[in-house]
This record gives C-alpha cells, structure tokens and sequence, in this order.
C-alpha cells in the first residue's frame, strides 16, 4: 500500500469526521445548554436533505437548496421544540428517549407520506464535481473538499459564535447555571428555542451536504445519529470542542479500519476470509474505541458533568 | 372483528352453494412502511394490477406490512394461516425474511409464490414441493454479470458487496462465471453510506472494470460517489441498483452502466407491452422489476386457479409448476426445484427525454436455471 | 386491597382468559398475539429491574433479549443440521429441549451482563445510556457478518422445541407455559423488591452518596441488578425464537432496545405489573393500527408521545390513580 493512498485515506477519514462533527455539534449543544438527549437528531437531518433535494429540484440551484435545507431544518427544530420538547427539559433522560422515540416515527412516517417512498435524487453542482490533483499525485473529489472547508468554516463560526456574542455567553451562562440566567431576566424559553433550532439547522446543513452524494431517502437519519452519539460520547457531553476531536477520532477509526483491518487479517488467513473478519471487525471498531475511552474516562475526553 | 364477520360470510355462501369454483385467498406479506418501501409498494401494485385486469372474483387477497422484520413478518404469516386461512402466501421482497416465513409456511401444506427472495437455502437442500420463485434464483444475476465481464473480455475487475450472506453469494456468483483476474475483493458494512475509502482503494488497484452489488441507498450513494470521484472504468451490477424505482435518485452517475437483469420495460411481447402500459395508466409511473415481478406472480396464480382447485394441492402445484401462463418475460419455465429456467439480460442505462431507464444490449445467460438445482431432492 | 392490586388482578385474570376466548370466537390467532405479548412482557420484566429498581437507563438490552434467542438458534439449529456443535472433550449434538436451551439462554445472558455491567456501570447517567447503545451495535453488526449462523438472513428451525410432557406445537400450551414463566419471574420481581437487596438498590438509586455513607455499595448492588436482568430478558429471547421459530441479528438491533424499554415506560416504569400492561397495549396497538393505514406508525408516534407528556407514570399510574412508583 502506497503512501499516497494512505494519506488519501487519512483525507477521507477527515471529510467523514467532519461530516459527523456538524451532527454532533448540534446534539451536544442542545445536550449541554438543556440537558436534553434528542433521538429525534437524525430526523432533522433527513429534514434538511429532503427540503434541499426539493429545492434544488424545483429550481436548480445547490446555494438556494443549502438555504432552505438550513431554514426547512431550524424550523421543524423550532415547531418541535415549542410543541414538544419544552414540555421534556424537566424530565428525565427515559421520557426524553421515549418521547424522541416517538418524534422519530412521526418524522419518518411524515417525510414518506409528503414525498412518497422513492428515494430523491440531488446532486453536487456542476462547479464542484470532479476530481482535482493535490500535491503528492492525489487525485481528490473537489466537493470532497469543499464538505471539509465547509465543515471547518461552521466549526469556527460556532466557536465565534459562543466565545464572542451576546448569545454566546447566554448560551455558556445557560450551561453553568439555569437559575441565575432566569433572573438576569434573559428570557430562557426564547433562548433554548433558538439553541434547539441552531442545532436542528446544522443537522439539516450536514443532510443537505452529504445528501448530494449519498442517497436521500426516509431512514437516513438514524444510522448517522448513532454515530453522532458515539462521537459526543467519546468527546464528553456538551462540550464542541470535544465534538470535534471526537467526530476526527470516529471518521479516521470507522475510514482506516475499514481499509487495515482486512489487510492485517490477510497476514493470518486467507483473502477470502480476511477480508470478511477484517470487515466484520472494521464494523465494530468505532465502538470498542469508544467503550475503551469510556472505561479510561468515564466522561469523555472533555466532559465535565454526567 | 370486521373480518372475521366477512370470512364468515364468505364461508356461509361456500355452504350455501352460492360460489362454483373455490375460492382462494392469498396473503401478501410485503414492506409498505420505512425505508424499504418502495420495493413493496411496486411489488403489491404490479400484483394487484394483474388482480385486477383478471377480475376474478374467486381471487381473494389480504395484504399486510411486515415493516422489514422478520418477527413481524412471523407474526403475520401465522395470523394469515391462522385466521384469514389464506391458501397461499407472497410478496416478501428480502431474503432474511423470506427465511424466516418460508420453511413454517409450507410445512403447514400452505403454497409459497416469490416474488422476489430466493435465497440458495430454499433451491439447494431446503427446497420444498409447496415453494417457487417466480422471479429468479438470489445469484441469478450476479452470474450473468460475471458471464458479461468474461463476454466483454474484463481482465481484472475490482469486486465489492456488502458484509452479509446476499452479499457473499452475490460475489461467489460472479465468480462463478468471470475467468479473470482479481483486482480486489471488499466487503463493506451494511448500510453504509460513505464509500470513498472503497474508491481509493480501486483506483489503486489497477482494475480495469468494475462488479458491485449494494443494494438500496447504498447502490445510489456508491454511484453518485463513483461519479464524482474522476475514476473512468466500465462498472457492472446486478439490476438492483439501475432498477426503475430509484435510477431518478442516482441521474446522470448511471447513464451508460451494464447491468443485468431476467426483465426489462422494452422485452419485445404483446403481455409486456400491455404491461408497461396499463402499469403507467394506473399508478402514472414506469414499473420495475419487483412490479413485473409481481405481475407475473400474479397471473402465475391466476393460471394455476384454471386449472386445478386449491384444496386438491397436488393438483394445484402441478398446474403451477406448468407455468401456463403469459408473463411479461418471453421464456418462464420451472426447472425441477421450482425456480425459474429463463433468458437473463444485460441492460443499458439511458435517458429517454427527462427519464433515466434502462435497454437491453444483449444477452447475458441463455436458458439460465440456476447452481443449486442438483442438490434440491423432492 | 389498592386500586393497583385490583388492576393487576385483572390483567392476570385477562391473560388466562386469553385462550378461552380464543376458542369462543374461533380466533386462533389470538393466542400467538398474546403470547408475543407475555414474552415481550417478560423481557420488560428484565428491564424493570435495571431500569426502575435500579435506575439503570439501558438501551441495550437488545443484546441480552439476542443472546437468549441465539442460544436456542444455535442449539436447536445443530441437531437439525445434524451437525455436532463440538467432539471435544466430549461429543455434544446440541438441544431441542426447552429446559436446557433456557438455562443457556440464562447463563450465557447473564455472563455477557456481567462482563458489560462491569465495564459500563463506571459511567452513568447519558454515558450509560450511550455505552449500552454502543454495545448493543457491536453484537448486532458481529452477528449480521457472522456467516456460521446464518449473518443476516437469521437461523430458522423448523419444529417448535419440546418441553417434557407439553405439546408446545400446541399454541395454547405453548402460551401456558409462556404465561407460567412470566408469572414466575413476577412473584420473583416482587419478591426482590421487598428484600434486603431490592430496599438496598432502591436507596442506592435515590441517593448513592446516603448509600454509601451506610455501608452499602452501589456498584455491587447495580451490577447485581444489571446480570439479573440480563438473565430474564434473556430468557424472553429464547422463548421469543421459538415462538417464531426464527432468529436473526434484528433481536440485536437498537430498535429492539428501545422496544423494550417503550414496554416499560408505557407500562408505568418501576410497576410491578407496568411491563404486562405495556406489552399487552403495544403488541395490541402494532396490530390495530398496522391494519389501518399504511403510515400507522405515525399514530404509533403520536400516542407514544401523548403518553410521555400527559399520563405520567404510564397506563399503570394512570389507572390506578396513584402517582409515585416507588413506595
């Protein structure tokens, strides 16, 4: 195996992370600041990639279908939050996972009543498709790219975001202490309405994108969600930064596994049976690193509470 | 209660002589709900619509979602057998489910029609007088693929499929046809949506042509990549994934691939014709290959009901495995373990104005039964 | 008497009537319903014990309910194959019988809480739920590549097991024993909870700090609780495969965990009988509904969700009028 190839396949374990990181990013927001575990996560994401899907159908634009994925996603946060999810923040975490539970069929059942059961089909524009040489011989997808630009551009904006605005530091008050922001006379309900939605906006922007080159269709959301939790999990619940390092840790394992494992099978057995295990094994590996980091720290890398 | 009240009706005016023939009743157990849909929703269509241009009234049918799984579709297949008493069950569209109904089924002496499953554990060994396939055998069309890239004179092809048992058979199929030689073999996890680890690795490789099956999403999310990733190799598939249903989903990433497949809207007969048409006339969409497929299950049935009565099983599986009837393929005939002996095609995509479909460019596998029959003893 | 004994008296007394009914109305398939319901019931029952004695948010239980059903698959599968399942030391064929596949299913289940509960009771709280969740994926994508067994496409075993002196084809009796099992596993449930233990696990969940400060340990009372409920989901499991005569890596699925732990919520977490009542509404819902409408689960989703938001404590609480669950 060539050098060549494995720094392209340390690239794609990259794009998929970051991929991942805009997934998480908003769960473990919304798990911070409300103390809210959101199954229905995924659900937006389907959201987002359907409203862009449609969109860009009807009028053939990507940007205005990144718009409305963005604007499709935060809304249905924002109904869903004032709705539902309000009544839940007071709960424990079992009526929050059955109550989400829930949402997700809704959602699902909803999505495949409105646009049918076949899949929808969106497409990267024409200005970002095709491969581009990087240094080194690499010849690289340029909306393989653009999905990590994208991806390092929201993670900075939500850094500003936080560490620079007003609503920033409401958000970091509202993670500190609930109480004493209520009575600062910040108007909470409206805040976590906002946090929700943001979180539900950037999981739509995650379909959207990724809905260009994978298929859109009901049900995509959830085996992303699991992923998202693994990687907010290993990260440490709440906390971006965490989420971040975190969703590089699974991309690379879930990428590199997939590739070394069966490679490394075939120094024992043979290729037909190698690559099979190795596959087998590849399929588990992000959860045993999780389980492993989880028993060497039982919160995560950056987690401060449980 | 409602149907059972109806059932009761029904069996009254079986007493009272009212009804000549005997009545069958079919169960179809098919996925209607979540992601799989679509491949049961054509499924029931295509059936109902030969239903229906029948117009008979000794057909009666019960369909149910078996949501994709396998308990559930159980479930289902016992309250069919045990309270609507259908005669004979249909319609599941996976093979882990087909397994999981099959074998309790006809060991209760009820007939099994596929229209779509045909896992190599009910062609070989575990074959049974009271099951056919109707549409193919599982690795059908992963050989003919095979049979194609040795025909187009591919040397080194990369092969890829999912990590589950469908997908191990898929490859062992197109082995058993191809004689060149591999560039690669990958299994990768089900369901998974991100494959440019998998084309890193293939344009590496040196492969001069491409064999994947990936099913569903995967198969639209591993063309749409392959598309962009610049890589420029012949790619060749079973039809799954060109299939009319979600060929829209994949666009200009599938113009142009070969794939293979027992059926396709241009077979030049007078019953595909009519298919293809009153098809587009009644649910205004082309039909695919499940909805063919459940066409001709269908009219298979249909057929049989000419000619034998229901409770007589023998007789009735021998006017099934005579196969007497018009299907939308121009050769449909049993061999001895009830799977079909038919022509499987290679097809091209195309785009017909704002439509992505397929043509056929030739013939893959002529008279194709299937490796399994030799060891099916009944 | 208060109003909850009377309410599960007459849940009991429902699900004995079950057969009888069935054989008025000519309705067969109502036993095998109810007797999904009595297994999920059980494996709920399980749960119970991690979930609302314990306080332990499990979401992957899936795996305990899998193992139980792989012991069977696996067992029964050997004699039907007539292929040993091992020589050495001994030569062993494998089992169709039901006693002997439940003790593995018991055993093995067990075990695999044990080594889990170990590893995941270090965490708590979200971490818990998530870890479980983790492990729950890592058996179901083992066990869909795991081509010995069938990988996705499931084990089936034609014949129902036996059970000495039942004809377990016999759907009324194989309810029965169903029905006995849960029953035991009840009393058993009821007994834990008054017991030392059960009063000792109780406390460690209300406050591990109080807990601790009297001598308890929290972590060996949970993990005590987490293996014991492993050990009757599964069981559940294993009974569950027979009833469909069919296993496959959905038992591992993550759908399955939150079925399960829907049972319970449903039901009334932390009652005694919340499980039973969950259970019998759910399989019941999953057959109306899915006779209605093709995209019934959104109605599934609506009621779920007016369930968690207005009828706190589950249909248990509801109807018996009193709120707390935890005397």
């Amino acid at each position: 195996m060539s050098l060549v190839l494995i720094a392209e396949q340390v690239l794609n374990g990259l794009q998929f992370g970051i991929m991942l990181f805009l997934m998480a990013a908003g769960l473990t927001l919304i798990f911070g600041v409300m103390g809210l575990i959101n199954l229905a996560h995924g659900s937006l994401y389907m959201v987002g990639a359907f409203c862009a899907a449609a969109v860009a159908g009807a009028t053939g634009s990507f940007l205005l279908a990144l718009v409305a994925a963005l604007a499709g996603a935060a809304l249905a946060g924002a109904i869903v939050e004032m709705v539902v999810i309000r009544r839940l923040y007071e709960r424990d975490h079992l009526d929050q996972v059955l109550a989400t539970f829930a949402l997700i069929l809704i959602f699902s059942e909803g999505t495949r009543w409105i646009f049918g059961s076949f899949p929808l089909y969106l497409d990267v524009p024409s200005y970002l498709s095709g491969p581009v040489t990087l240094p080194g011989g690499i010849a690289y997808p340029v909306y393989r790219l653009a999905l990590i630009v994208a991806g390092l551009l929201v993670a900075l904006g939500l850094y500003l975001l936080i560490s620079r605005t007003r609503i920033g530091i409401q958000i970091r008050a509202g993670e500190n202490d609930r109480e004493m922001i209520a009575a600062l006379g910040v108007d909470i309900g409206r805040l976590y309405t906002i946090v929700f939605a943001l979180g539900a906006a950037l999981a739509g922007l995650a379909g959207a994108l990724v809905g260009a080159i994978q298929s859109v269709q009901v049900g995509m959301g959830e085996p992303v969600l699991i992923l998202a939790f693994v990687v907010i999990v290993i990260g440490g619940i709440g906390s971006i930064r965490g989420a971040l390092i975190g969703a590089l840790l699974v991309g690379l394992t879930n990428t590199l596994g997939g590739i070394f494992l069966p490679e490394l099978m075939k120094l024992f057995m043979e290729p037909s049976a190698a690559t099979s295990i190795g596959a087998s094994l590849a399929s588990m590996a992000i959860y045993i690193l999780m389980a492993a980091v989880l028993i060497l720290r039982p919160t995560g890398l950056f987690g401060a509470r449980a | 209660m409602l149907k059972s009240l109806a059932a009761a009706a029904s069996m009254l005016a079986i007493l009272s002589g009212t009804a000549m023939a005997e009545p069958v009743k079919v169960g179809m157990i098919t996925t209607l709900s979540g992601g799989g849909a679509s491949l049961g929703v054509d499924t029931r269509d295509g059936f109902m619509l030969a239903v229906k241009q029948a117009g008979n009234e000794d057909l009666e049918v019960v369909i149910e979602d078996d949501q994709r799984k396998p308990d559930i579709a159980v479930q289902l297949a016992d309250k069919m057998v045990q309270s609507d008493k259908v005669d004979v069950l249909t319609g599941i569209v996976w093979s882990n489910l087909a397994m999981a109904v099959v074998p309790s089924v006809t060991a209760q002496g009820k007939f099994y029609l596929s229209t779509n499953a045909a896992p190599s554990a009910l062609a070989g060994k575990g074959c049974t007088p009271n099951y056919f396939s109707v549409s193919y055998q599982n690795d059908n069309l992963h050989e003919a693929a095979g049979a194609y890239a040795k025909d187009a004179g591919f040397k080194n092809s990369f092969i890829l499929a999912p990590n589950y048992p469908a997908g191990k058979d898929s490859l062992a199929g197109f082995k058993r046809f191809y004689e060149g030689e591999l560039a690669g073999e990958i299994y990768t996890k089900l369901g998974q949506t991100d494959y440019a680890a998998e084309l890193a690795q293939i344009r590496a490789s040196g492969a001069d042509s491409i064999f994947f099956f990936l099913p569903g999403g995967m198969g639209i999310s591993f063309l749409k990549q392959y598309a962009d990733s610049g890589i420029d190799l012949p790619v060749v598939g079973p039809a799954f994934s060109f299939d009319q249903n979600i060929l829209q989903a994949v666009g200009d990433a599938a113009l142009g691939v070969k794939n293979t497949s027992q059926w396709n809207k241009d077979i030049d007969n007078e019953t595909n014709k009519a298919f293809v048409e009153s098809f587009q006339a009644e649910y205004d969409r082309l039909p695919s290959l499940y909805a063919a497929q459940g066409f001709d299950t269908a009219n298979l049935l249909l057929s049989a009901m000419a000619k034998a009565d229901v409770s007589d099983a023998d007789a009735f599986r021998a006017a099934l495995e005579e196969a007497d009837f018009k299907s939308v393929r121009d050769k449909f005939k049993f061999g001895p373990n009830h799977h079909p002996i038919q022509d499987i095609y290679v097809r091209e995509v195309v785009k017909e104005g704002d439509v992505y479909t397929n043509r056929i460019i030739g013939t893959a596998l002529a008279d194709r039964a299937d490796a399994y029959a030799e060891e099916c003893k009944m | 008497m208060t109003r909850e004994s009377i309410l599960n008296a007459v849940i009991l007394a429902l699900l004995v009537l079950v057969p009888a009914w069935a054989v008025l109305a000519d309705e067969p398939f109502t036993i095998t319903l109810a007797t999904r319901a009595v297994i999920l019931a059980l494996a709920a029952v399980g749960l119970n014990i991690a979930l609302g004695l314990g306080g332990l948010v499990s979401l992957g239980h899936a795996v305990f309910f899998g193992l139980g059903g792989y012991a069977m698959g696996i067992l029964a599968y050997h004699v039907q194959a007539y292929e040993p399942m091992f020589e050495w030391p001994f030569l062993f064929e494998g089992s169709k019988s039901m006693p002997a596949i439940w003790l593995t299913a018991i055993l093995v289940s067990a075990l695999a809480a044990l080594v889990l509960g170990l590893l995941s009771l270090r965490t708590s709280g979200v971490y818990f739920i998530m870890i479980t969740l983790a492990f729950g994926q890592m058996f179901y994508f083992f066990s869909i590549s795991w081509s010995a067994y069938g990988g996705e496409d499931g084990l089936s075993i034609y014949v129902r097991n036996g059970f000495p002196g039942l004809n377990t084809l016999d759907p009324i009796q194989f309810y029965g024993l169903c029905l006995a099992i849960l029953v035991i596993a009840l009393v058993l449930a009821s007994r834990l909870r008054l017991s030392r233990f059960g009063l000792a696990l109780n406390a460690a969940r209300q406050s591990p700090k109080r807990a601790e400060a009297v001598g308890l340990q929290p972590f060996r009372l949970r993990l005590t609780a987490f293996v014991l409920s492993g050990a009757i989901t599964g069981l559940a499991g294993a009974l569950f495969a027979d009833l469909n005569r069919f296993v496959s890596p959905a038992m591992f699925s993550w759908q399955m965990s939150g079925e399960i732990m829907i049972l319970v919520i449903l039901g009334g977490v932390g009652r005694l009988y919340g499980p039973v009542a969950g259970a019998i509404v759910y399989v019941l819902l999953e057959h109306v509904l899915g006779g209605l409408s093709e995209f019934w689960h959104i109605y599934l989703g609506l009621l779920l969700l007016a369930v968690v938001l207005f009828v706190r404590g589950g249909i248990v609480g509801a109807l018996s009028g009193r709120r707390a669950a935890h005397g």
